[in-house]
């Protein structure tokens, strides 16, 4: 299905150079974030490139930010419209802080708010090319939620974003459990980027590890995993098929 | 320079079904609880259910995010009807207003496929059943979603309603007993559940009764 909508400017006329101002296609994006639940609250693996196309243009964008004192954001996509969510999210958080009330925004609230602009944007046919993970803990709730380019939204104890929700959601389906500690998580995590990093073109070997506890938030130093390129189905992909 | 075109849809089916089925005192809703999108699942536990006033319970499939915007218009149009009436909306307003709501986006249309259903104002259980710019009609029993299809020939035969072709007009609520209706409720989702693809996981069912809701989560196939 393709839409086009007509814009006109304030004389009525259709003008061409508005229409260029309407996100068409993603430029420069990040591929997927993989999140879970975990004992003391989320965990969040994101690798660290930029691609723009088939080139890996940038290899130190940082996909996952801290928002406010409970929530951590996760975003693949067009980089540019992320940056631009964290200018709309920081603006929020100083509304908030300004009221000076002891209160602060959940990571609910925080996740409610990115679906609406996410579904606004989608209204104005001008869509925020992303995919958000949002994940935090407050009065020692854990939440974890995704918000896609349209406005769909939804939680669960564990997100996966573009290829991760083939590749990496199958592994949690089957292996995530409640009360997961960090070490397991960490391991249930990297077991996912693994396979991300085999099969997704656009995954680099670079990435982070972001924890969300009540404490607070770190996001890991960068780091890479140790792959093995000798299996028998990389090495001889075709023994035993027809023709080979 | 030819007009550049939009290649993404602001539309997406997130699949699943939704039926209600209207009593003489009850009012049957449920749903499945898969939220889907293309060939992946996004949710086992996604509820479609949507409690709207005391009275007047909504289930909707189709686009999510548009399903979630129409209960928030709703669920916020209600909060002002209480304010302004001192009282809560009964299902035959609450089916009028999601009418209006509705055709309100003709031209953009909310992508959702609803089933209301409650007790109307003598306490005898209604269904309203509509389609996704607003046009509905009341009814005994009814089923919309990736599901419909499959389950309303077999509601049709079932339920023992009175024809709705029939002259003079006849309620069409069923005379079957809760529990019958429950029950069949049950066996028409799993049913559905084998053949459609969207529709699996988790059911949740709500009943509906002059005295309170009660709730019901029954297992379904997961693939």
């Amino acid at each position: 299905m393709t839409f086009t909508i007509p814009i006109e400017n304030g004389n009525g006329v259709k003008d061409a150079e508005a229409d260029s101002q309407r996100t068409l296609y993603p430029y420069v994006t990040g591929t997927s974030v993989v999140a879970i639940k975990y004992k003391d609250g989320i965990l969040m693996a994101s690798d660290m490139g930029g691609s723009y196309g088939s080139t890996l243009r940038y290899k130190n964008i940082e996909r996952m930010k801290a928002i406010g004192k409970h929530s951590l954001l996760g975003a693949s996509g067009e980089i540019s419209d992320f940056q631009e969510i964290l200018r709309y999210l920081d603006e929020l958080t100083l509304n908030d802080n300004m009221w000076d009330d002891g209160n602060s925004l959940g990571p609910k609230e925080v996740h409610n708010y990115l679906t609406r602009v996410m579904y606004n944007r989608r209204n104005k046919f001008n869509p925020l090319w992303n995919t958000l993970v949002l994940g935090g803990v407050k009065n020692g709730e854990k939440y974890l939620g995704m918000v896609s380019m349209i406005g769909v939204s939804f939680e669960d104890n564990h997100v996966a974003t573009g290829f991760g929700n083939h590749l990496a959601r199958p592994i949690l389906r089957d292996e995530w459990r409640e009360d997961l500690s960090f070490e397991e998580g960490v391991k249930l995590l990297e077991k996912c980027m693994r396979v991300l990093l085999y099969r997704d073109r656009s995954a680099i070997n670079k990435l982070q590890i972001a924890k969300m506890t009540e404490e607070g938030v770190t996001v890991s130093e960068p780091y890479s995993l140790k792959t093995f390129w000798e299996f028998k189905a990389f090495t001889n992909p075709t023994v035993g098929a027809e023709g080979s | 320079m030819t007009k550049q075109h939009a290649n993404w849809s602001p539309y997406d089916n997130n699949g699943g079904t939704c039926v209600a089925i209207a009593g003489s005192d009850y009012c049957v809703i449920a749903a499945d609880t898969r939220m889907s999108t293309g060939y992946s699942i996004l949710s086992r536990d996604y509820s479609k259910i949507h409690k709207l006033a005391d009275k007047a319970v909504l289930s909707s499939s189709g686009f999510q995010a548009d399903v979630k915007a129409l209960q928030k218009v709703l669920k916020s149009r209600h909060l002002i009807y209480q304010h302004q009436h001192n009282k809560q909306m009964s299902c035959p307003a609450m089916a009028q207003l999601l009418s209006n709501t509705l055709y309100f986006k003709r031209f953009f249309p909310y992508y959702a496929f609803n089933v209301l259903g409650g007790l109307d104002e003598e306490g005898k259980g209604c269904v309203f059943t509509y389609d996704a710019v607003g046009s509905y009609e009341r009814v005994g029993y009814g089923a919309q979603g990736s599901g419909s299809t499959l389950i309303m020939p077999f509601l049709d035969n079932q339920l023992k309603s009175p024809s709705p072709l029939l002259l003079p007009k006849q309620d069409s609520n069923t005379p079957l007993s809760e529990a019958e209706a429950v029950d069949l409720v049950k066996t028409v989702f799993a049913s559905a559940t084998e053949r459609d693809i969207y529709t699996g996981d988790k059911l949740e069912i709500m009943i509906l009764k002059a005295d309170g809701i009660k709730t019901e989560l029954m297992d379904l196939r997961k693939d």
